[in-house]
């Protein structure tokens, strides 16, 4: 670093080399305008969620939390590790639209703490699973993927078939996310120990992809972005 | 030496240092053998605990947290005694800091195959250990500061100011991405969701990129290059521009991961705006590394140790020229959710973050032990592996993430898809076979070091210290 006599006037930056606090002030301060601007937008802008753009769209309202045996399976989704090799948001592109269906909007995944849509698809992409294949053939191919599909390269889990769901553990799982805005009524909350009752965790995790992308009920030839 | 080794807290650098040495062989070990899962599934085994999913998060914990973040806390403490002329605040604070980075890496050895996780990419940790994080953190922060604070010269040394800068951004980023709702003692909801919760996770995920393993790293940088070359900064005006331009801008990029997807598309076209533009302040970062070098170029002819350093910022420059290119919406579509990803992260990870921290390591290992390398033809061997590994990785995921993109989005005359998803996949066999072999180069070279350092660390032990002050002064 240069040498600085002590006619000239100190820069703003001198002044901070020779200052920790002040250092540490600026740089907080500096690092902290990206994020500030790029993300709390998102949470009182009407246009994020597609259902405030177009509250005339009945099919947007079709959204509803997952019933307690489907979130039974989207945590087993979650601790299996399945959303580092599928994504779950499928891109406005043709090729995408003939491989996976229409084009995921943000309603679609409002209730989904956290969000799943990957970043990664060493698989297809799962957003739009639901009802494509058969329970039997979703059971087969997750105990055995390569009887179904030979060439795939996922892992077995036989062991979901050996595991049941905990039923107070879910009550309490719905309870938690009707903590955070999920509109559980109390009614599913108290239901939701019988609802798993018995159901292992093969059963949930099959209830959980054949739910997928199916909740809004598309009509065909309407654009949902602007 | 004797009163440097008085005067600084080294025990603490030296522990940091050695467990990084550790945490590379482990880290790397973990991704080869996952590398081989998606190779050859057969490894999965049926068996739940070592299963792609669960060992994906050890993997990345590991390199990213375990070996990047001992590193750091290594070099943190060690370039910040020095150039403050002073020992660190709070010794005490400091084996906080250590002991508990390495209990929170535990907790992830264990959690991790278990499937306790927050399934948030490098932030899969659940809540009890995120607290843990925090507070160690914290302490690794406060005792930073404070040690400038008392510093014996007037000015705060560029080094510095990358480690703070990272220091306070990992602080708001793991306090927010983290926030969750407890249900049990490893299980918890994050209070954010969908569209938002992603903008949050991308902002700390490419965050944790640019200021973790990005910003800090440039700190070593600009202490190591210049010592281990013996040679003034190339440009101190550069520096200060450099490293203002970097911390505003990183701080926005994460939005360029979600390119077309349900966010807004104001956002990640922001994102994507921002991440072109900082190409400039990135290049400024390697220019200034390498230009350092500047009439002392024949040094890398005999300096290993500086070649580490130099190739180190080659990658650095690759990869910050390529990220931008994926950032632009057009090559984005192609590139989002392929391969082409993960080996833009690997030539990050291995040949910038990786070979800077081991030129680092050995930098330190030499002067901390107040020695010189057991063997110089080994570092020279690992040198090569490293360089070797990473070209045939990065190499393998560029075809492979190319050739999935092309063929996702292939028609054939009749306007139809022209592959299924699964041919695509067996396309991958080769590649993903060649990815790991790559990987098993690079593994085996940071077994190398573990050897060598080791070796010359209790051959420094076993040596009289005087012999120790006078092989320092050669």
């Amino acid at each position: 670093m240069s040498d600085h006599n002590s006619n000239k006037p100190v820069t703003f930056q001198e002044k901070l080399e020779k200052n920790i606090w002040a250092l540490v002030l600026a740089t907080a301060l500096v690092v902290s305008v990206g994020g500030i601007v790029e993300i709390v937008p998102l949470f009182y802008l009407d246009t994020t969620f597609e259902d405030d753009v177009f509250p005339e769209y009945e099919e947007l309202k079709g959204v509803r939390p997952y019933t307690a045996l489907e979130l039974a399976g989207r945590d087993i989704y979650q601790r299996e590790g399945c959303y580092l090799c599928h994504s779950q948001m499928v891109r406005p592109f043709r090729d995408e639209k003939d491989r996976y269906g229409h084009y995921s909007l943000a309603v679609e995944s409002k209730y989904d703490h956290p969000f799943q849509w990957g970043s990664k698809r060493t698989g297809p992409d799962l957003a739009r699973v639901g009802g494509k294949y058969s329970d039997a053939w979703q059971i087969q191919h997750l105990r055995d993927p390569r009887s179904v599909v030979p060439e795939s390269v996922m892992p077995g889990y036989p062991w979901l078939d050996k595991a049941t769901v905990d039923g107070v553990g879910m009550e309490k799982r719905l309870r938690a996310m009707k903590a955070l805005g999920v509109p559980y009524t109390d009614e599913q909350i108290n239901a939701a120990a019988e609802t798993v009752e018995g159901k292992t965790e093969m059963q949930a995790l099959v209830a959980y992809l054949q739910v997928l992308g199916t909740m809004v009920k598309f009509e065909p030839g309407r654009d949902y972005r602007d | 030496m004797q009163a440097e080794q008085q005067q600084y807290n080294y025990q603490v650098v030296k522990w940091f240092a050695y467990m990084a040495c550790v945490y590379l062989v482990i880290g790397t070990g973990v991704g080869v053998y996952i590398a081989s899962e998606l190779a050859w599934p057969i490894l999965n085994f049926d068996n739940p605990y070592i299963s792609f999913g669960r060992l994906r998060p050890v993997h990345t914990n590991t390199v990213i947290f375990a070996f990047g973040g001992s590193t750091l806390m290594a070099t943190a403490f060690y370039i910040v005694q020095r150039t403050c002329s002073t020992r660190l605040w709070s010794d005490k604070m400091a084996w906080f800091t250590f002991w508990g980075w390495n209990l929170v890496i535990i907790g992830a050895f264990i959690t991790l195959p278990l499937g306790l996780t927050q399934s948030k990419e490098y932030a899969e940790l659940e809540w009890p250990l995120d607290i843990l994080i925090a507070a160690v953190w914290l302490a690794y922060t406060f005792n930073f500061i404070m040690t400038i604070s008392i510093r014996k010269v007037s000015h705060i040394y560029v080094a510095n100011w990358f480690f703070l800068a990272m220091m306070i951004m990992i602080t708001y980023l793991h306090v927010v991405n983290s926030l969750a709702i407890p249900v049990e003692l490893f299980k918890s909801y994050s209070i954010f969701s969908g569209v938002q919760d992603a903008m949050i996770q991308w902002w700390w995920g490419h965050n944790a990129v640019g200021f973790f393993l990005t910003a800090g790293f440039l700190g070593i940088m600009y202490y190591f290059v210049p010592k281990q070359a013996n040679r003034p900064v190339y440009s101190y005006r550069l520096s200060v521009i450099h490293f203002w331009a970097l911390i505003f801008g990183y701080v926005w990029l994460g939005a360029h991961h979600l390119q077309y997807t349900a966010l807004p598309d104001w956002t990640g076209s922001l994102g994507a705006a921002i991440s072109l533009a900082m190409i400039i302040p990135s290049w400024g970062g390697a220019i200034n590394g390498m230009f350092t070098l500047s009439g002392a170029w024949d040094k890398l002819r005999t300096d290993y140790i500086l070649r580490f350093l130099i190739v180190s910022l080659a990658f650095y420059a690759m990869s910050t020229f390529e990220g931008p290119v994926m950032a632009s919406k057009t090559v984005n579509a192609l590139s989002h959710y392929t391969d082409w990803t993960i080996g833009h992260v690997h030539s990050g990870a291995l040949g910038w973050v990786a070979m800077v921290s081991i030129g680092a390591l050995y930098h330190m290992v030499e002067r901390m032990w107040g020695t010189t390398m057991y063997s110089i033809r080994l570092v020279n061997l690992h040198f090569w592996m490293a360089t070797i590994g990473t070209a045939v990785y990065i190499t393998a995921m560029w075809v492979s993430g190319i050739m999935q993109g092309l063929m996702w989005r292939a028609y054939d005359d009749y306007g139809n898809l022209a592959y299924t998803f699964v041919e695509s996949v067996a396309q991958m066999h080769p590649y993903y076979a060649m990815r790991a072999v790559g990987g098993l180069i690079f593994f085996l070279g940071a077994c190398v070091m573990l050897f060598n350092v080791t070796v010359t660390i209790r051959r420094a032990i076993a040596k009289p210290s005087v012999e120790m002050a006078t092989a320092a002064n050669i």
